[in-house]
């Protein structure tokens, strides 16, 4: 399945320093595995002995046999106990590490500058998050388990056999490599019938995931025959490779066991012979301890080669998740930084030099000021990296050279949740928070009163859909936003920073995705919002371009022009074309 | 349930030999106990070395026998399940097409594709294993035990009494953990929402400064799930030691009472010993057993979810002889037409009616959620209308076959779909027997000409799948061209030019109008610019129809339509 991977060198020492917050978990896990194989392997012993004082024709002592099986009692409820208290301890040091693993990591990601965030994809660093940390979980539980149990086991019975009878040990060792060769050679023979199988089964899962996915197409052109057809091309494909890998990989077991039951005759024969003719330390009932012994021994081998396995795949996990967890966090707040409690608005670039690759320059010697209750309209065409000045301004990014100013101070000796706390900011990309309405209005305002958040719904022109949903304000909304439209989410959005209502408005307008109607009232919010605030707006509106007290021109990411409208027109640069070819009556 | 196991049915004797080798292989198994005895009581009792010698020789044969005999399930086991599982994803495939659009919108694709994909293959693995198992172990369970009543019938009582609470044991704590388990994949998934929130929403959660606040819920949350895992954990923990106490203490009652048995001269030494060895292999079977039912219960699921999709009949039929077309008679009318989703408890079109002639435009305008999709996905009758009545071609909707309908309407819709395939073979999906001269003039219109000489091999150049390698203008001109092949006397544009520039959207329309069958054209939008054209023009909202006119008329007259020419976002404006 997954493709062999290795983890980096030292990963096991990083490994080891979560785990070894449970020392003494893990000390307690080890006394009772030795204490749980030793009892296992005791158990067959005294059975043998048991068996050995019946004897027919015989008078024999009921007592003695009778004081064999309360020892054997007390051996197997001790061995139970402990048996129990290992699976629990394992359990416990597994769950904990893996919920250990999780919060750190999830501590971090709310502390990576979001740079990383935005260059490394979502689906990846949640896959490290959740399916990972359970992988290497699992190669752990399996890892203590298995490994030692399964180690102990063999060296213990071993020690029997060889302390027992020195040539059934040996046709025990000599033999038993057998079985794991043939899993071995028929794990490798089946692997290309797998191969094939993955391979068509891929192939058909394209024409399933092209044909459901757009079903309506299909039907809307009678194509269902012709798509059938090809269906049917592979999935008999399919039939011939799955019916090779399910039919060869399951040969392992038979071929195996098969092995084993020839192991379990060359003993029975060894041993029955030792018993007569090998001077008497072998008897019947030892004998039957030794062929529970030979029956058994392959088990910790399979287990311990799948551990090994597994382990691997294990540690590779382990490595993608420390990756993460150890991947620099954003820069501190300085330990002297401002807690900035409310702000006038005045905000000042002074030569600002930002990029995000290095090797491209970006914004170069930037200078703009912006007094307080100012509009800063933002315009350019599609992917002109007009998020570029939101992301600075909220710190998402830092500068490379000169300062952004809030108030006379430079934002990064200011913290940055209260530098947050005084800008708002609606991006055309709406996110919703899986909970009840009321809760994602709140939040940057978690103590509001109802009637606060009733108050900044009417505001935001939200209150009429959200009072028609089906529980209002405490309908539970799902993380995506499912059953609300682009706009109603947009509104949402607008509605939290109603409530919150800072000092500086950072806004996205929308665009065309959204109906016009529902624009023109998320345009009113925006009206209502603005009024008195500093307000750097992503402009796609004519009246919000023009009504701008500084207009930001922006093209493949740097600002290439900067003032009023009228200004800008008399230029007769790029904006006035832009203008003609954007706003312009059609 | 069981219509599925119809899908088996070609499998008959495979179904059945599967299982029967693999009790064969099972008895011969049996054996080895009462082999080993023989060795103890006769063999080692006289010293007897070819005797020896002959028994663990009849030991390796009966394990090579079984050998043979299990080899030989394991294949029929595999035919009979693969075999399956193809037949079953054929029909399930053949079904899910024959679905109508309700049907699609209730079910939904994803889960469709999950249905056809991981469900079969749950199915597939649950009657594999379940042939070749699910016989098996009992057989080997109460074999040993008659086995035992063959050696001795009161020891043999023994395993009458360890069975059942052997069996109590095993399945218990399965029963108990399962939902358990369950449990903890929940409180997993919520794990899991909550740290993809925190990935996709790290601006807004930054901005109002939440990120302490998220960390606190997300601890809770992965507690209660490392909480959850314990609980489970801990009764899982359970099934090995409470096993190891019962059996091993069913076998201390057996060597006790063997020994009685010896001492009364009834039971040989060797019988005692395979009266342990049967006693050893009962374990082994319960909990491969007890692992089988956890794969069983799956595909169970997995059968009743894929049931359900059989269940789901297409709402939809058509007359096997269809009614004729009447080509002077309007193209497409409307009266009085309402339509109710089968999922919504609101009509999403009320009372609309409109008639158009072949060769006339309508403009259908107005904003999302007003109606327009609905409006033209009842003309090719993706959808069946709650009340009033719908005619094309002088016919009610009705009456025509499916075939009939299919020739006469050609829908772009706003999801520009292509296929896997060269692009020539996509643009057949429209007229199969297009000459290449058909092909051309399509690839005109539909403004695509660039689009093909972009490519490397032209019409053959091969389209990925999901269309990957074509920007959104070009796939949706392709889908222009694939309508317009179908040469159909009503033509429908479903906002299928909202990823084209200005001018190429003015040099479609007007290539339109130059079509020599002179179709009856729909053009939906929610730009007055792409209607402003048409013959006619519909202004919905919220699914009732506010204005119809010109668009002079409308300007003069209807508030909604003014306001959306009004409204500067329709002026192509950037995506920022």
């Amino acid at each position: 399945m997954a493709e062999k991977r290795k983890a980096p060198k030292g990963t096991v020492k990083k490994v080891l320093s979560f785990i070894g917050i449970y020392k003494f978990r893990i000390l307690l896990s080890l006394i009772c595995a030795a204490v749980s194989v030793g009892a296992t392997l005791y158990i067959p012993l005294l059975f043998g002995n048991a068996l050995d004082v019946i004897k027919e024709n015989e008078d024999f002592s009921l007592e003695a046999i009778a004081e064999i099986l309360i020892k054997t009692f007390v051996w197997i409820t001790v061995c139970s106990v402990v048996t129990w208290i290992m699976n629990t301890v394992n359990n416990k040091i597994t769950f904990y590490v893996s919920r250990d693993i999780r919060n750190t990591a999830f501590r971090k990601i709310n502390i990576l500058p979001l740079n990383y965030l935005d260059t490394h994809p979502t689906g990846d660093t949640l896959s490290r998050v959740i399916t990972d940390v359970d992988q290497f979980a699992d190669g752990l539980l399996m890892g203590f388990t298995q490994l030692f149990t399964g180690l102990l086991t063999i060296l213990g019975t071993l020690g029997i056999l060889f302390f027992l009878n020195f040539r059934i040990a040996l046709v025990v060792l000599l033999l038993t490599p057998v079985s794991l060769f043939v899993a071995r050679f028929i794990a490798n023979h089946t692997f290309d019938f797998f191969k094939s199988q993955s391979l068509i089964r891929g192939k058909q899962t394209a024409i399933i995931d092209e044909t459901l996915g757009n079903l309506k197409t299909v039907k809307a052109f009678s194509k269902e025959e012709d798509q059938l057809h090809s269906f049917d091309e592979t999935n008999s494909a399919l039939q011939k490779a799955s019916l090779n890998a399910i039919f060869y990989s399951s040969l392992t077991n038979p071929a195996t066991r098969f092995v084993n039951s020839l192991v379990y005759a060359a003993t029975a024969f060894v041993g029955a012979l030792a018993v007569f003719s090998g001077g008497g330390t072998l008897t019947v009932g030892l004998l039957t301890s030794v062929l529970s012994y030979a029956n058994q021994y392959t088990k910790p081998f399979n287990e311990i080669s799948s551990v090994a396995a597994e382990l691997q795949n294990s540690l590779a996990c382990a490595a993608r998740v420390l990756e993460l967890i150890e991947a620099e966090a954003e820069v501190q707040d300085k330990a002297d930084a401002v807690i900035m409690e409310k702000a006038d608005g005045n905000m000042e670039f002074r030569d600002v030099c930002f990029s995000y690759d290095k090797n491209q320059k970006l914004i170069e010697d930037f200078n703009l000021s912006v007094k307080n209750g100012q509009k800063i309209a933002i315009v350019g065409p599609t992917g002109c990296g007009k998020t570029t000045l939101i992301n600075l301004i909220m710190r998402f990014y830092d500068v490379d050279k000169g300062g952004i100013y809030l108030d006379n101070t430079d934002i990064r000796d200011i913290t940055r949740h209260s530098l947050r706390s005084n800008i708002g900011m609606v991006l055309q990309e709406t996110w919703i928070k899986g909970g009840t309405v009321a809760e994602n209005i709140s939040i940057g305002k978690p103590d509001a009163t109802r009637e606060e958040i009733f108050e900044a719904a009417k505001k935001a022109h939200a209150h009429s859909f959200i009072k028609r949903l089906p529980k209002a304000y405490d309908t539970v909304l799902s993380e995506d936003g499912e059953g609300l439209s682009q706009g109603q989410k947009q509104l949402l959005c607008i509605t939290r920073v109603m409530l919150a209502l800072p000092e500086i408005l950072i806004l996205d307008e929308a665009t065309s995705s959204i109906d016009v109607r529902t624009e023109i009232r998320i345009q009113k919010a925006f009206n209502t919002l603005m009024e008195n605030r500093t307000s750097f707006i992503v402009a796609h509106r004519l009246s919000t371009v023009m009504g701008a007290d500084i207009i930001l021109v922006m093209k493949d990411g740097k600002i290439i022009e900067k003032g009023n409208h009228k200004e800008l027109m008399e230029k007769n640069g790029f904006y006035t074309e832009l203008f003609n070819s954007q706003f312009a009556v059609v | 349930m069981k219509n599925l196991l119809v899908h088996i049915k070609k499998y008959k004797a495979e179904t059945v030999l599967a299982p029967l080798f693999k009790m064969l292989e099972a008895l011969f198994e049996l054996f080895v106990p009462l082999v080993v005895k023989q060795i103890i009581d006769t063999g080692i009792a006289n010293e007897d070395v070819p005797y020896i010698l002959k028994m663990c020789g009849i030991l390796a044969v009966l394990a090579l026998v079984g050998l043979g005999f299990s080899i030989t399930a394991q294949f029929f086991a595999a035919k009979a399940a693969v075999g399956f599982a193809t037949s079953l994803r054929h029909s399930l495939f053949s079904h899910i097409q024959g679905l109508s659009y309700t049907e699609i919108d209730t079910l939904g694709s994803s889960k469709l594709i999950t249905r056809m994909t991981s469900d079969v293959n749950q199915v597939q693995n649950g009657i594999n294993l379940t042939l070749r198992l699910l016989l098996r172990s009992p057989f080997v369970v109460f074999g040993a035990m008659i086995m035992a009543f063959t050696v001795d019938t009161k020891a043999a009582l023994v395993f009458v009494g360890t069975i059942p609470v052997l069996s109590i044991a095993v399945f218990g704590i399965m029963l108990i953990t399962m939902p358990l388990y369950k449990g903890v994949q929940k409180k997993l998934d919520a794990v899991l929402s909550a740290t993809r929130q925190s990935l996709t929403g790290s601006r807004v959660l930054r901005a109002f400064c939440r990120e302490e606040h998220e960390i606190r819920e997300f601890t809770e949350k992965n507690s209660l799930l490392a909480n959850a895992q314990l609980v489970a954990g801990r009764i899982s923990a359970l099934l090995n030691p409470l096993t190891l106490v019962l059996i091993n203490t069913a076998i201390i009652i057996l060597i006790y009472t063997g020994a009685l048995r010896v001492q009364s001269g009834i039971l040989t030494q060797g019988a005692v010993v395979a009266l342990y060895n049967y006693m050893s292999q009962i374990l082994v079977e319960l909990i491969k057993l007890a692992n089988l039912i956890i794969s069983i219960t799956k595909a169970f699921s997995s059968a009743r979810r894929i049931q359900d999709v059989f269940d789901t009949k297409a709402s939809m039929e058509y007359p096997e002889e269809g009614a004729v077309p009447d080509f002077n008679a309007p193209a497409v009318a409307f009266r009085s037409v309402s339509m109710k989703y089968a999922a919504s408890s609101e009509s999403s079109l009320e009372n609309i009616s409109f008639e158009i002639q072949k060769g006339e435009k309508i403009g259908i305008i107005g904003s999302t959620g007003s109606g327009k999709t609905t409006l033209i996905n009842l003309i090719p009758r993706f959808y069946d209308i709650s009340e009033g009545e719908i005619s094309l071609f002088g016919n009610p909707i009705k009456s025509y076959s499916k075939e009939t309908l299919s020739s006469l309407v050609s829908v772009v819709p706003q999801k520009a779909a292509l296929f896997t395939g060269t692009i020539r073979e996509n643009l057949l999906w429209g007229n199969k027997n297009a000459s290449e001269e058909d092909i051309q003039k399509a690839i005109e219109i539909s403004q695509s000409t660039s689009v093909i000489n972009s490519k490397t091999d032209g019409l053959d150049e091969m389209i990925e799948q999901g269309g990957k390698n074509l920007s959104g203008g070009q796939k949706q001109r392709l889908t222009i061209a694939r309508a317009l092949l179908k040469n159909s006397p009503i033509l429908i544009l479903d906002d299928s030019a909202s990823a084209l520039d200005a001018a190429t959207d003015l040099a479609l329309r007007k290539a339109i109008n130059t079509m020599e069958n002179s179709p009856a054209v729909f053009i939906v939008s929610q730009r007055t610019s792409a209607v402003s054209s048409c013959d006619k023009i519909l202004v919905l909202e919220d699914g009732e129809a506010v204005g119809m006119g010109t668009h002079d008329s409308l300007l003069q007259t209807n508030e909604v339509y003014r306001e959306i020419h009004a409204s500067l976002a329709q002026g192509g404006v950037s995506n920022g």
